[in-house]
């Protein structure tokens, strides 16, 4: 996926823009912060979730780190293959790194995020 | 180095039993039939031989006994071999969990006199011993609230645990049935109130918090915590894994706390870490006693006797008197001190913290702007910038002989901040904060001047950067895994170089 296609959120988790159900992620930014990812405890598809509820936890040598929802709606999908290979979310973070898939149920709180020029704008003034 | 199993000679004994006096059995006879074909090369060496390996490897390990151990969050204090002494006398160490109470008195006054110290030290009105460590203190705390809440009739199904909470506090809580909801930290690092307001309800049975925080910082607005919860019917958790910092200064019992669980195996006079044994002794108000598992020691006047709290106790948290060694070093070091030593202990751990905080905060900028408590909270951000982790800092530490204080820890932000906290502890000497404040003063002249040296740090100890996440992906738990894994990692144990 082209990150210019995504919305982020201050916490850097990353949702598909103008689709549901929308994949949801973490920025290339997180995932190095995080370094390498050696454990993904993902959620039960169906599950209905609020906005900012944890949906994912990720486990690095470093630390663990909640991904939390960008939006209310119900998971429809889950990338199950990172049960094996969590790596993927380092590797490529925007592409088969892809954590879950939400099916949107209000799109409003999608309007507070950020696009990818704003994101990269959002990081360089985090740095300091 | 090499395994013990690698240096197993066949046939080799430690010991030998007269054969005329002691008949001899097969050792396959005494290993239960479904353990039977399972791993059962045990090891053949002399006494010699694993004295050897295990002192080796002692030699190996740094600990309090080698010198500072600022592990914040932690508490790994020097503890008087006094104590260890007096909790290794016959009468206590021989003492049969069965005796008749009447040959143990002195067993049994010892742990209700520690009870009624503890209260007194925390506030309280009733303890239980029993709970083996401070998890388990809290488990046994918050199924006290929810017996409490059934026992009135009540269903309250959530718990408020603020982010600043040790990660066990929602552990406890979700293992006694409550589904957590966390509180979110204010910008001063603290209960953020309105939220705190927001959130309490008729549903929430109470709030876990510590005081101070796990980010080292006290919360001054206890009273108004207290109220809110209060008034919503709920009951407020003290955790007292940060006791070092308010003894003989403030009893959780007196700001407003239904509830205490205390580490002794950290605050008081046990060595923590390695494992255990600990104890969690749990406080209540007057009102919670009847749930305080059992036993409970009570006095008579005249003697002593151990006896079993009634049906409305919560039941059996560990059988016998508990991890008993631990109480007798807490009664001790509590007796040893007196209130006014305690009053000390808690007031030099905090200057410890304090000055650390201020010589080394100009280096590594901290995450709160304001004093600490016990522990204090720097971060290594500023050489982010030049390609320096946290990380590195913390391994060219060793490189000076340190043990490093806990890093990447606390965070908040999704994604750790490069934090590292330092926990001093009171028996500590400034001549000993006053060396390892001019080390981190020089790591942070190296990151500038030579990043390099502190990314392939350590260089001076018997083994390098370790490959951690090799590690996790694929540990090596058992001498089956080493044998299995040394082919396909192309590892050999003799490569590496001890």
């Amino acid at each position: 996926m082209n990150p210019e296609d995504l919305l982020f959120t201050k916490d850097h988790e990353w949702i598909e823009s103008g689709k549901s159900p929308a994949r949801i992620g973490i920025s290339d930014y997180a995932q190095k912060e995080l370094t390498d990812i050696v454990y993904v405890e993902l959620p039960e598809p169906g599950t209905e979730v609020e906005k900012g509820a944890s949906l994912v936890t990720l486990e690095s040598v470093k630390a663990t780190s909640d991904v939390y929802a960008p939006a209310p709606g119900k998971i429809t999908a889950v990338n199950s293959d990172l049960e094996d290979n969590p790596q993927k979310i380092n590797e490529s973070p925007y592409g088969e790194g892809w954590l879950v898939e939400l099916e949107i149920s209000d799109s409003a709180p999608l309007d507070e995020l950020m696009d990818y020029a704003a994101y990269e704008k959002y990081l360089k003034e985090e740095e300091v | 180095m090499k395994l013990i199993f690698e240096k197993s000679i066949k046939g080799r004994v430690g010991y030998s039993l007269p054969a005329d006096r002691i008949e001899e059995i097969r050792v396959e006879d005494c290993i239960p039939p479904y353990a039977r074909g399972r791993k059962k090369d045990l090891i053949e060496a002399s006494e010699v031989d694993v004295v050897r390996h295990f002192t080796q490897l002692s030699k190996f390990n740094y600990g309090i006994e080698d010198g500072l151990y600022p592990l914040g969050s932690c508490t790994m204090k020097y503890n008087p071999k006094v104590n260890e002494h007096l909790a290794g006398l016959g009468n206590f160490a021989n003492a049969h969990p069965f005796a008749p109470a009447d040959t143990v008195q002195g067993c049994l006054k010892l742990m209700h006199d520690l009870s009624v110290l503890l209260c007194r030290i925390t506030g309280m009105d009733a303890y239980t011993l029993a709970p083996a460590a401070g998890a388990h203190g809290e488990l046994a705390g918050i199924l006290i609230i929810r017996k409490y809440f059934e026992d009135r009739g009540e269903q309250r199904s959530k718990m408020l645990v603020p982010d600043s909470a040790h990660g066990t506090n929602p552990a406890s809580s979700a293992m006694a049935g409550f589904k957590v909801v966390e509180l979110k930290s204010n910008k001063s690092g603290t209960v953020d109130i309105g939220e705190l307001e927001r959130l309490m309800d008729e549903d929430t049975a109470g709030m876990m918090l510590t005081n101070p925080n796990t980010v080292g910082l006290f919360d001054g607005r206890i009273d108004e915590i207290a109220k809110i919860v209060h008034g919503k019917g709920g009951l407020l958790y003290y955790d007292g894994a940060n006791l070092n910092a308010t003894l003989g200064i403030l009893r959780p019992g007196d700001t407003g706390f239904d509830i205490v669980h205390l580490n002794l195996h950290k605050t008081f006079a046990t060595p923590h870490g390695g494992g255990g044994p600990g104890a969690g002794p749990v406080g209540v108000k007057k009102f919670l006693s009847p749930y305080l598992p059992s036993p409970v020691v009570v006095f008579n006047g005249e003697n002593y006797r151990l006896r079993d709290p009634g049906e409305k106790s919560i039941g059996m948290m560990r059988a016998f008197w508990s991890n008993f060694s631990v109480l007798i070093k807490a009664y001790a070091w509590i007796l040893s001190l007196g209130g006014k030593g305690l009053r000390e202990v808690s007031e030099a751990s905090v200057i410890n913290a304090n000055y650390v905080l201020v010589k080394l905060k100009d280096y590594y900028r901290p995450s709160y702007d304001r004093f600490c408590a016990h522990e204090c909270v720097l971060t290594g951000r500023d050489y982010k910038k030049l390609g320096v982790k946290t990380m590195d800092i913390a391994k060219r530490l060793m490189d000076y002989g340190y043990y490093p204080p806990t890093i990447y820890f606390p965070h908040f932000k999704p994604y750790a901040e490069e934090t590292m906290m330092v926990e001093p502890c009171e028996s500590e000497g400034k001549e000993v904060l006053d060396d390892f404040i001019a080390v981190m003063i020089k790591i942070s002249e190296e990151a500038r001047s030579n990043p390099e040296l502190l990314r392939d740090a350590p260089h001076r100890t018997r083994i390098r950067r370790t490959d951690d996440v090799l590690a996790i992906r694929r540990p090596i738990l058992h001498y089956d895994d080493e044998l299995r894994l040394k082919d396909e990692l192309n590892y050999r144990p003799e490569d590496i170089n001890f």
